[in-house]
């Protein structure tokens, strides 16, 4: 056991301190898109804190894979208020993809506009009828002469609202088993044909869409990997998502917020933190953040070190970091009582509502991405060794 | 020994559900919350006609005189249905506290008045049972003045019980000099919510409130409303979600064929059956003045706060993506069980409370 990361980083730490020192300042307002938003993406790739091992010719930084730079970069900037990269689905899920799958003109057209957080996309995979069983998905796509004609419907497409591009997967080979008669393929968003229609959330915003899908015409490159495969490349990247969707030192900063939220807010006059019962909860939550971090740095150490397996430690974090986090949230609304039930433009309102919002919108987390309950059936059948539920007939 | 609910009280469940599936249905619950005041006005009528109003209203004063496991039904009927209309403060709690202790005067001007349903009285207890933001209320010679925070069914209320640090009640007309008042909004939007900001304020106190007992009785019944609230609209969240896993396939067969659904819904009941049994030996105590009959009330709420919180997450997961959405509507039992867990104390404060009645805390 060794937990530094050697003298040869120091530095690459007090560079990524000061660049953040001097950058304290800066705050992003105004839409995605923005200009000072794109601005503050290519300064990050510039430096190297953000698409560090991107290749510059994508748009990139240019960088070694490095791990335990890319950590404590992730470190530096979690523990300070200036602005972080960008994220999203194009970011985290498609840029992966093509980089490991996509064909030269793919990488040259889509990553450097969607680092710079100028092309937004979204992720169409789910349907009405093909939720948790994604792989039983009816969007078709057909190929007439040189191009790919879409028709069917998606469903929970977060961010088409804001999307240039989506990431689709239809299904292209009828006769196929329904594994192998996918394809992964890359749609314009202002293509004809496209009926977007917001859904409004619980929370009350409308940040997911259905997207109906009429005699849509794509150019017949636009497809990552070749036809049938789109399954093999949506699951190449799946687990980008399921990663990122409860990261430890996110919920780390969230901890700190709560933690200065019970230093605050009082019960007749007494602060909340000083309460032992309210206390005894927020410290169990720190612990079982503590025991995610520590999983976290298994997970980083088995990426750079050969030999390590930590198949059980990266199959857990989606289902272990979203009920943290939910609960989290849950912990400052009882720590703020009636106060913490307020919402909207509310008289008295604590931090925008954000407690509130984020506590549904993690039960959404729980849900989305795969749930949680797929997540224990992913975490018995493929790390634990059980076997898998048999299978019903023509499913 | 007979323990469960007569005839007579499923009946009056019945006759509720009935009225608020043909009068309530999720259409008008969601034009309600969209601001649609009048049809929530509508739904109020409604329950004063079936006469809700006056359960608690002593025979003598023109009410039913009915008793808190009658008000459990209630409560639990109009939680299952999201009810929009003014229930556990203005026809419970304040009733409860004119009888017990208002002087002649004011059970004459008032009870009679809550039974017809020609007046609303909003409760504001929040500061006596745990003050935020340092707000409270003092009385000084016939004058109150402070502030006070969520009060329940206070909104367009005729006038509001209220509750210094010691326990004291007053009542002010809501058309009194001085009176300020700020609309809160919280999640629940099938309920109102208040502040008011009072500055010399003509009260009249309830002369028999100087004794405790009166506003911890009220306090009680408050707290199993709105747990038999939540018990209500948790099985409704609970149904649902049985419901919905036998309509959902995925995989080729019905999601309520999976053990991992089938789990989901068996701890839901699990949880939930003992909370009916709860909130009726709560209500039971409550009316036979037993001696536990406060650290029922107490752990009443503080555990049916927790099973409603469970449930109301659960039985969203067991809807998938659908659960998430504001279409389907389930989001108005999820955020009525998250008002109702704060409202009158958080778990946590209540366990402290149930604590100290037992002597815990020397
Ligand atoms: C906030 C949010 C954002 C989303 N964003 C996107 C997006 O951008 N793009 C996109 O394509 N999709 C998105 N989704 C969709 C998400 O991936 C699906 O909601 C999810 O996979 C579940 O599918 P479903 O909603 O159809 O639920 P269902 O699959 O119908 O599940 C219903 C219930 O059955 C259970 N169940 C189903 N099968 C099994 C099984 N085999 N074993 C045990 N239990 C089972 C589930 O766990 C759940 O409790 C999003 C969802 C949410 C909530």
């Amino acid at each position: 056991m060794d937990l530094e990361y050697g003298p040869e980083y120091d530095d690459f730490r007090s560079e990524v301190i000061n660049f953040i020192k001097e950058n304290e300042g800066v705050k992003l307002s105004g839409p995605m898109r923005d200009e000072s938003r794109v601005n503050w993406q290519q300064k990050l790739i510039d430096n190297g804190y953000f698409a560090r091992s991107v290749p510059k010719e994508y748009g990139g930084y240019g960088g070694h894979m490095d791990i335990i730079k890319l950590r404590i970069i992730a470190e530096e900037f979690a523990k300070s208020p200036i602005p972080k990269a960008m994220g999203g689905q194009g970011i985290q899920m498609l840029v992966p993809t093509l980089l490991s799958l996509g064909t030269e003109e793919q990488k040259q057209a889509y990553i450097r506009p969607t680092l710079r957080g100028e092309m937004i996309w979204c992720q169409g995979y789910s349907e009405p009828n093909s939720g948790s069983d994604l792989a039983s998905l009816q969007t078709k796509g057909e190929l007439d002469g040189d191009e790919w004609v879409i028709n069917g419907q998606k469903i929970w497409t977060s961010t088409a609202q804001l999307a240039q591009m989506c990431f689709i997967l239809v299904r292209t080979e009828p006769d196929a088993p329904k594994h192998q008669g996918i394809s992964y393929l890359l749609m314009p968003m202002d293509s004809e044909g496209i009926d977007r229609r917001p859904i409004k959330q619980m929370t009350g915003d409308s940040d997911f869409n259905e997207l109906f899908l009429t005699d849509v015409r794509i150019p017949a490159e636009n497809i990552v990997g070749s036809r049938g495969e789109g399954w093999q490349v949506a699951n190449a990247t799946l687990g980008h998502e399921r990663g990122s969707l409860a990261d430890p030192n996110v919920t780390q900063n969230r901890l700190n917020s709560l933690i200065d939220l019970m230093k605050t807010e009082t019960i007749d006059g007494q602060r909340v933190i000083d309460k032992p019962i309210f206390r005894d909860r927020l410290l169990s939550i720190q612990g079982r953040l503590m025991a995610q971090q520590s999983n976290a740095l298994r997970i980083l150490s088995s990426q750079i070190n050969d030999g390590q397996d930590a198949t059980l430690a990266k199959f857990i974090v989606k289902l272990q970091g979203t009920e943290l986090r939910h609960e989290l949230e849950g912990l400052a609304i009882d720590a703020m009582g009636e106060l913490g039930t307020l919402y909207e433009d509310s008289p008295h309102l604590r931090d925008h509502g954000a407690w509130q919002q984020t506590y549904m919108y993690y039960l959404g987390l729980i849900i989305g991405g795969g749930t949680n309950q797929i997540q224990k059936n992913i975490i018995s059948e493929r790390a634990l060794g059980m076997p898998k539920e048999p299978k019903v007939q023509g499913a | 020994m007979y323990f469960g609910l007569s005839e007579e009280q499923k009946s009056l469940e019945e006759n509720i559900s009935k009225f608020l599936s043909d009068n309530a249905p999720l259409d008008t619950i969601k034009a309600v919350a969209d601001g649609e005041e009048a049809k929530a006005d509508d739904i109020h009528k409604g329950i004063i006609e079936l006469g809700l109003s006056g359960l608690m209203v002593p025979e003598s004063y023109g009410g039913l005189g009915l008793n808190m496991l009658f008000a459990t039904v209630v409560s639990s009927a109009l939680g299952a249905g999201t009810a929009p209309v003014p229930y556990a403060g203005a026809y419970v709690m304040a009733p409860i506290a004119i009888t017990l202790a208002g002087d002649e005067d004011q059970k004459n001007e008032w009870l009679p008045k809550i039974a017809g349903g020609e007046k609303v009285i909003g409760v504001g207890l929040s500061e006596f049972v745990g003050a935020r933001e340092d707000a409270g209320i003092e009385f000084d010679k016939g004058k109150v003045s402070g502030r006070s925070l969520f009060l329940i069914d206070g909104k367009n209320a005729d006038a509001y019980l209220l509750a210094n640090k010691s326990g004291e009640l007053f009542l002010i007309d809501s058309s009194s000099k001085g009176i300020t008042v700020t609309e809160l909004v919280t999640v629940d939007k099938t309920r109102t919510s208040i502040e008011l900001t009072l500055d010399k304020v003509d009260a009249t106190l309830l002369p028999g409130s100087s004794d405790l007992s009166v506003i911890e009785k009220v306090l009680d019944a408050g707290r199993l409303m709105l747990s038999a609230d939540t018990v209500g609209a948790s099985q409704v969240m609970l149904d649902k979600a049985v419901a919905y896993s036998l309509e959902r396939k995925q995989f080729g067969r019905l999601i309520g064929s999976f053990q991992a659904v089938k789990h989901m819904c068996a701890e839901m009941a699990a949880e939930l059956e003992p909370c009916h049994s709860m909130i009726w030996h709560a209500a039971h105590s409550q009316d036979s003045s037993t001696e536990d009959a406060r650290l029922m009330a107490c752990q009443t709420k503080a555990h049916v706060s927790e099973v409603g919180k469970q449930i109301s997450k659960t039985s969203t997961e067991v809807h998938g993506g659908m659960g998430f959405t504001d279409e389907l509507g389930l989001h108005y039992w999820f955020k009525r069980i998250g008002l109702n867990r704060q409202l009158l104390g958080s778990p946590e404060l209540i366990r402290e409370e149930a604590g100290k009645l037992q002597g815990f805390d020397q």
